[in-house]
């Protein structure tokens, strides 16, 4: 079978030792069984997330998402630029569209290029790691791979914000998307339903800077997954990933509850089913382990 | 407070809303904001904003001009983009919470509370190589009120620091420089000079009856 080749923007989490490296470790494992190439855009730089706006003004911001999207075009061209983190995917194809929609801006930021001898044509799509699973595989080509259905697993689908709004996957709605429940269940497992927290916000970066009122938004997303019967939740994004999972704790003593809620990434249970050992999937990156998940890929 | 400030006060004395349209990213939207006040109820952080968005569209069309600029609201959004996808007339709400912190820290108007601080160390800390440096950013947070209550907040968090460190997804080895671009030059070239630009623009406005 031939490889489909994607040209990959990992992002600066996604990296070697940095906080989504798990989620690097299951994609790089799902890409495997699908075959899927990742080519990674040499030099990429950061896409400034979501806060870079206190320092970067709109310009050296959109800047930073043209020079990766100029590498794409010169290094890996014809290729759909490919994100697993939804910060990286949304800032880049936020300006990849206001570009593409403002002559003036698209000017300027091709002089700013010239500084590192590129030039942005912006002609290549952005797109999520999901929307390629989704639209170029579909779910029963997703489904295919499964050996080791994930049964009597209960999972709440937590879809978060950047993956979701204001681009979101197509076909899908802002308010109650339902992707990640379809995953869930083609991979043996039975999502949550009516998972009201399903899109309400983590805090994003702000958990760092307001902890208290971040820490309550988390809570209600773990309490939903707790009152609809879930074992653990799964999401798309690295920052609700971590802010999920490692601050349960902090919720605990606040707030008297006793959470211990694995959140996992879908690439994550996508290896574990298409059998792929737990070091793979990114298990060992669990700081709340996903025992039924270790259990599993351990068969 | 600083000379832009005083150049743009000069300029727009009597109009918010015309400065607002012309120096702030998105600002042209403002006008069309009808007062549903969807926005605010959409909000995440909603119970926390001195002024949540709809009102913020409102004090700009009154001329509140310092009020809006110093306020802790628009640092209160997560970028969660719920009031964008809701907004009956289209207005891109999130963009313009951006657009108005950047310009409020440009005057030297923003807050000194910890989002403006830890947002500008943030930008400071992934153009100095290119990428965030997630050690260095985490406690450059940690330290952000001086070493005493820096180390005390360091010691309520190490066991998330461990919990990281064991799972391999904290690096000890990125405070002696960690990842980065390689065509580093290049890149302060290229940020500094789309600074040029935007500031160059920014100089033309401030010129009365320009």
């Amino acid at each position: 079978m031939t490889k489909k080749d994607y040209s990959f923007y990992p992002g600066c989490s996604s990296q070697k030792g940095a906080s989504a490296s798990n989620c690097t470790t299951s994609i790089t494992a799902i890409c495997d069984v699908l075959n899927i190439r990742l080519n990674e855009i040499p030099d990429w730089n950061c896409c400034s997330a979501s806060i870079g706006y206190a320092g970067g003004g709109e310009l050296p911001r959109l800047t930073l998402s043209a020079r990766n999207l100029a590498l794409s075009e010169q290094h890996n061209p014809g290729q759909d630029v490919v994100a697993t983190c939804a910060a990286c995917w949304l800032s880049t194809r936020e300006a990849k569209e206001r570009l593409a929609h403002d002559p003036q801006l698209f000017a300027e930021a091709n002089i700013a290029l010239k500084e590192v001898n590129l030039n942005l044509k912006n002609e290549t799509p952005v797109r999520h790691m999901v929307e390629v699973l989704i639209e170029d595989f579909g779910y029963d080509a997703l489904k295919a791979p499964v050996k080791k259905p994930l049964a009597g697993i209960k999972i709440a689908g937590y879809v978060g914000c950047q993956t979701n709004r204001p681009f979101g996957i197509a076909g899908e709605s802002f308010e109650n998307p339902v992707y990640l429940d379809k995953l869930t269940e083609i991979l043996g497992a039975s999502p949550v339903e009516n998972y009201d927290k399903k899109v309400s916000c983590c805090g994003g970066a702000l958990a760092f800077s307001e902890p208290e009122k971040s820490q309550a938004l988390i809570k209600d997303i773990i309490e939903a997954a707790y009152d609809g019967g879930a074992d653990m939740i799964v999401t798309p994004c690295p920052v609700c990933q971590m802010n999920v999972e490692v601050y349960q704790d902090f919720i605990n003593q606040r707030y008297g509850t006793k959470f211990n809620m694995p959140v996992v990434y879908y690439s994550t249970l996508m290896a574990v089913a298409y059998g792929k050992s737990g070091k793979e999937a990114g298990l060992d990156g669990q700081v709340i382990r996903a025992k039924q998940l270790d259990d599993i890929a351990g068969r | 407070m600083n000379d832009l400030n005083q150049a743009m006060l000069g300029k727009y004395r009597s109009n918010f809303l015309r400065e607002v349209e012309a120096n702030v990213e998105e600002g042209e939207w403002v006008k069309m904001c009808m007062q549903c006040g969807v926005c605010s109820g959409s909000c995440p952080m909603g119970p926390y904003w001195e002024h949540p968005p709809q009102e913020i569209f409102m004090m700009i069309r009154a001329g509140k001009r310092e009020a809006v600029l110093s306020s802790t609201s628009m640092w209160m959004c997560t970028s969660c983009y719920n009031c964008l996808v809701r907004c009956p007339r289209g207005l891109p709400i999130t963009h313009l919470m951006h657009g108005l912190a950047t310009y409020a820290k440009r005057l030297g108007l923003a807050p000194q509370t910890i989002t403006p601080r830890f947002a500008k160390k943030f930008w400071n800390n992934l153009t100095k190589t290119g990428r965030v440096n997630e050690l260095k950013l985490g406690l450059a947070l940690y330290f952000i009120n001086g070493l005493s209550e820096g180390i005390k907040t360091a010691m309520k968090m190490q066991n998330i620091g461990l919990g990281m460190l064991k799972t391999k997804r904290m690096s000890p080895f990125e405070i002696l420089g960690g990842h980065g671009v390689k065509d580093r030059a290049g890149f302060h070239a290229m940020i500094k000079k789309a600074e040029e630009i935007e500031m160059a623009k920014l100089a033309k406005n401030q010129v009365v009856g320009g």
